[in-house]
């Protein structure tokens, strides 16, 4: 047996501190994800197409489908009603055939989440959320729109102007079907140019008042105007 | 000659890891066990849908993360740590027959010789902690994300859910290799490790051992366990 007391064996010697390399070079690999990881992620997604493959890949591009509280609010289609109430002329109680009644719109376009996930060309279908208030007539005195939920606790809000904008809807369909459960159907707010959380799941009234009243992520700190440019918004100057 | 100093030294078991190291290793399983767990509902939907209460897991899955890094970095800072650090020096020491063996694969030259840790155990190791890194910090991004520009959050998510698959990957090998190599794992637990074993796994370090003595013990209670170690 080639054993030797001292402990100094021929291969102790050629020994390199590689570890530390491969230690780095898998931060370095994070590191360098992080700042062109976007990119990577968007090739990705041409390759492999909005596919079901696309939602298999790690960071793929689907929904994370986000539930404030312990469960998602089941709501069949015959039991949906909106209220809207607050500054209006005609107080309103919709059923889901009374909003589908209202002219029909339909936007194609990326949902962006504020952590960094996007999932592109997501087709939508609803009514305008301007047609909505249109419908109910707003007085003079309103200046901003708060949303509930039926989960009882999500709350959100724009400011008149930004309700108006033509791409922000009350949607009953996307993906080219009826908003699921976990979607936040039957009925949801989708506010485009806006990050993700603005656009209120199981959207159950509207209260046209006279002030922004936070929502719930804002009053977690997420920016009350969640304009996805970062800007205070190109579509709508008046705003902020 | 090898096999007969073997047998003759049946009882005798020498210490693998001691306490900071087995409760670092099992503080740092727990953590990795309730961050894998939590993320399964946070990153897939329906299964998110089922468990509800995103706010509590994620807040579950956050605290963990945060307390990631705590059991190594402990283990190694004290006096306490001076196993802890000396086993850091091997990982980091790799051979010229090590290095080949890793660019090669595995094959076709024969294995090397093993020190403490073989190859896959050093890689196994510098990985999870390197991953700890990339992980902590692409969370950061994502939980504090106002602080950072959208291509970085997204870069971020990427990175995350990348590395997240990996870790999925490597934390199945490490516990198969755990369940099919039981000497091993039971070292994980009591500290000690037959003598036998290091000679066929890791006999430079039991030379090691053996020259420096005082880390060869035959434990107390072992005796009436020993014949069932083979």
């Amino acid at each position: 047996m080639a054993r030797s007391s001292t402990g100094a064996s021929p291969a102790a010697d050629q020994r390199v501190h590689v570890g530390r390399r491969v230690f780095l070079g898998i931060v370095a690999l994070g590191a360098i994800g992080v700042a062109v990881g976007a990119k990577v992620q968007s090739g990705l997604s041409g390759v492999v197409g909005s596919s079901g493959l696309g939602g298999l890949l790690p960071g793929g591009d689907h929904f994370r489908i986000y539930s404030i509280t312990g469960t998602l609010p089941e709501i069949s289609d015959d039991q949906y009603r909106l209220e809207v109430s607050g500054l209006v002329h005609r107080p309103t109680t919709f059923t889901l055939d009374d909003l589908r009644a209202l002219p029909r719109t339909t936007l194609v376009r990326d949902f962006h989440c504020v952590t960094g996930w996007v999932v592109p060309d997501v087709h939508w279908e609803g009514v305008r959320l301007s047609a909505v208030l249109d419908a109910v007539g707003v007085l003079p005195s309103a200046r901003a729109v708060s949303f509930d939920s039926y989960d009882g606790l999500d709350t959100e809000s724009l400011t008149l102007d930004q309700a108006r904008l033509p791409d922000v809807i009350v949607a009953d369909k996307m993906l080219g079907g009826p908003v699921t459960t976990e979607h936040g159907g039957p009925v949801r707010l989708y506010v485009a140019p806006m990050f993700g959380y603005k656009s209120i799941k199981w959207l159950s009234a509207i209260r046209v008042v006279d002030q922004v009243e936070p929502g719930y992520w804002e009053q977690n700190g997420y920016p009350v105007n969640g304009w996805i440019d970062g800007s205070t918004g190109p579509t709508d100057p008046g705003a902020d | 000659m090898q096999r007969t100093a073997g047998a003759r030294r049946a009882t005798v078991r020498i210490l693998r890891f001691d306490l900071v190291q087995r409760s670092a290793h099992w503080a740092n399983a727990l953590l990795f066990g309730i961050l894998m767990a939590t993320a399964l509902p946070l990153y897939f939907g329906s299964l998110g849908a089922l468990v509800g209460r995103r706010g509590l897991v994620e807040q579950i899955h956050l605290w963990a993360g945060i307390a990631l890094p705590v059991p190594i970095v402990v283990s190694l800072a004290g006096p306490w740590g001076r196993r802890m650090r000396r086993d850091l020096h091997r990982i980091n020491c790799w051979t010229r027959d090590e290095i080949r063996w890793l660019r090669t694969f595995g094959g076709p030259s024969a294995p090397p010789v093993v020190d403490k840790f073989n190859p896959g155990q050093k890689l196994n190791a510098i990985f999870v902690g390197a991953a700890i890194v990339v992980m902590l910090a692409s969370g950061c991004v994502l939980k504090w994300f106002s602080y950072f520009p959208l291509s970085w959050r997204s870069g971020a998510t990427f990175v995350h859910d990348v590395f997240a698959l990996v870790i999925f990957l490597v934390v199945f090998g490490h516990v198969g290799f755990a369940l099919t190599h039981f000497d091993a794992l039971r070292s994980m637990v009591t500290g000690w490790i037959d003598e036998r074993w290091a000679a066929r796994h890791a006999p430079e370090w039991l030379e090691e051992v053996r020259a420096e003595g005082g880390e060869t013990e035959a434990p107390p209670s072992a005796p009436a366990r020993l014949p069932r170690l083979e």
